[in-house]
């Protein structure tokens, strides 16, 4: 799949943001007053950023609000609705705690709900798609949940519950990894199934229908990044877990939290490319590709 | 609704012979050249004299050889648009409801007004039937000519989608499955029609007719009874001939 950049701005910074928003939702004693505000936005700036960014790839961005409109089959309309209701939740739970000092927990739960429901419905997206074996796994919603939680607990804050959860993180992806590189494999779709003509021998792609590249190849088959994919798995894998982990276990200071914070975002973007770059679709297998 | 009609009256679709396609292309240009003038956005071209150019197109023709364990290979060429799912995985994913499944004939359409060009029903489809237009930024499909099948100001021959009337070879058929005795149906039951990745669920309605064997390089021929020597040995002038080019020195083969 082609690594569209304001895709994976989205799911990168969103992830965070909904995490964070989370905790902030969670917590039984929350920030109040200016502590509260720069909270809430960075949380903001996380969440709302992404989603802005993701309307950076639609081909007709000024309908976007259509999007909300299909929520009985359609994930990606469930994760507009969701996402708009955890920010308008959040928003006035937000508020009461910057500006009143008033702490609306049921409000707040509600909003954390959301605003984990809104990373769900978000990897649901990818993962209903039995078109990506990769992707088609609940392995994926595990994945976006506990990297949400994790990241959002490192910026909340949270060191030993950050600590815990970025180990979980990491082993959900290491076995998604795992899943994955055998996922199209193992899905028993091939160029025979896809032409019907697979019981009659071996089937080769012998010329592709143009002699440049259109929009399903561009799309779909993206090979170039799978070269460095082994380098990119652990530079990724490093800076999102290992880095973390290791400065926060370190000692506690501001500076290094941050500095644990920056390393996670970098690994989840990296991370986040892989994620795409990697992912093969069966239209490839059409052109005598992956 | 992006919800799937439970059943759909009729079940509209193509039947394509592997087996008579020779792979012309006639069907693409047929297909870029109604559906650019008629049903709406018109499908765009990108540097079309220039370097890698890149278009918008309904209907694709692959072709693929297939190379059984035994024998020669056989070249096969391969159309491929969409096949109007009755499972349709690019109708459900959407969220505008700008993809849907008609219920009176099952015909697969995007309401390019409300579509918002965010590609995901191009992902969920596993044939790569959907082309994200890049000048208008709507998603494109076949619309089974929806705009020449009922159109009443065509001539009735006319009444067909675009690829199926311009074919040449007569490789594309046009009508309705749900009617076991229209001739689609029965072309598929008497020439054993398939399904393009079935395990995925998709119920395609579109079916793919399996190309005939072909003969065999060992085959004998039909004639070969009436081809059989009538004299063994020769006689008269042959076989002095014979005899007398065997007494040459040098052998015989």
């Amino acid at each position: 799949m082609h690594p569209a950049p304001s895709v994976i701005i989205f799911t990168t910074l969103s992830g965070l943001g909904f995490g964070l928003l989370f905790w902030l939702g969670l917590d039984s004693t929350p920030p109040t007053g200016m502590v509260a505000f720069a909270f809430f936005v960075i949380a903001y700036a996380l969440s709302v950023g992404g989603l802005l960014a993701s309307t950076f790839h639609l081909g007709r961005p000024e309908r976007a609000w259509r999007a909300l409109s299909q929520w009985r089959t359609s994930w990606l309309s469930r994760e507009g609705i969701c996402a708009v209701a955890a920010l308008l939740v959040m928003a006035v739970y937000a508020a009461a705690l910057v500006f009143a000092g008033v702490h609306l927990a049921p409000l707040g739960w509600i909003g954390a709900l959301l605003s984990l429901g809104t990373v769900f419905t978000t990897s649901m997206i990818y993962t209903q798609l039995a078109t990506i074996p990769r992707w088609n796994s609940p392995l994926t919603p595990a994945l976006f949940l506990s990297l949400s939680l994790a990241g959002g607990a490192l910026l909340s804050g949270r060191v030993t519950l950050g600590l815990s959860l970025l180990l979980l993180a990491g082993l959900v992806q290491l076995a998604w990894w795992m899943r994955g590189d055998r996922a199209f494999a193992q899905s028993g779709t091939d160029l025979g199934t896809a032409t019907g003509l697979g019981d009659r021998g071996t089937v080769r792609s012998l010329a592709p229908p143009h002699t440049s590249p259109n929009y399903l190849m561009r799309e779909f088959i993206f090979v170039i990044g799978r070269k460095h994919a082994q380098k990119l798995r652990i530079i990724g894998f490093v800076l999102m877990i290992v880095l973390p982990v290791l400065l926060l276990a370190l000692s506690f200071s501001h500076w290094l939290a941050a500095l644990a914070v920056l390393c996670h975002i970098a690994g989840v973007a990296v991370c986040r490319w892989l994620f795409f770059a990697e992912a093969e679709h069966t239209v490839g297998l059409y052109y005598g590709m992956r | 609704m992006t919800d799937l009609p439970a059943q759909t009256t009729r079940k509209l679709g193509l039947v394509i012979d592997l087996d008579t396609c020779v792979g012309c292309h006639a069907c693409v240009i047929s297909c870029k050249g109604w559906n650019t003038e008629n049903y709406g956005a018109p499908l765009s071209d990108q540097r079309p004299y220039g370097d890698e150019p890149m278009g918008t197109f309904l209907n694709r023709i692959h072709s693929y050889e297939v190379q059984p364990d035994t024998g020669p290979a056989q070249t096969i060429h391969f159309p491929k648009s969409c096949l109007h799912c009755e499972n349709a995985p690019c109708v459900t994913v959407c969220p505008t409801g700008a993809s849907y499944k008609r219920s009176e004939d099952g015909i697969v359409l995007v309401n390019e007004d409300h579509c918002i060009g965010c590609g995901l029903c191009a992902w969920a489809c596993p044939y790569g039937a959907r082309e994200l237009d890049q000048a208008e930024g709507v998603m494109k499909k076949c619309t089974l000519c929806v705009d020449r099948i009922y159109n009443e100001n065509l001539p009735e021959e006319d009444r067909e989608p675009a690829c199926v009337r311009t074919c040449p070879a007569g490789a594309r058929h046009f009508g309705d499955f749900a009617d076991p005795n229209s001739a689609v149906s029965q072309l598929v039951e008497k020439r054993g029609g398939i399904d393009l990745m079935p395990e995925l669920g998709t119920a395609p309605v579109n079916k793919y007719l399996p190309p005939r064997a072909k003969d065999r390089w060992d085959d004998e021929s039909l004639l070969a009874p009436l081809l059989t020597p009538v004299a063994k040995e020769p006689s008269g002038f042959l076989s002095w001939l014979d005899k007398a080019l065997d007494k040459l020195p040098g052998g015989s083969a």
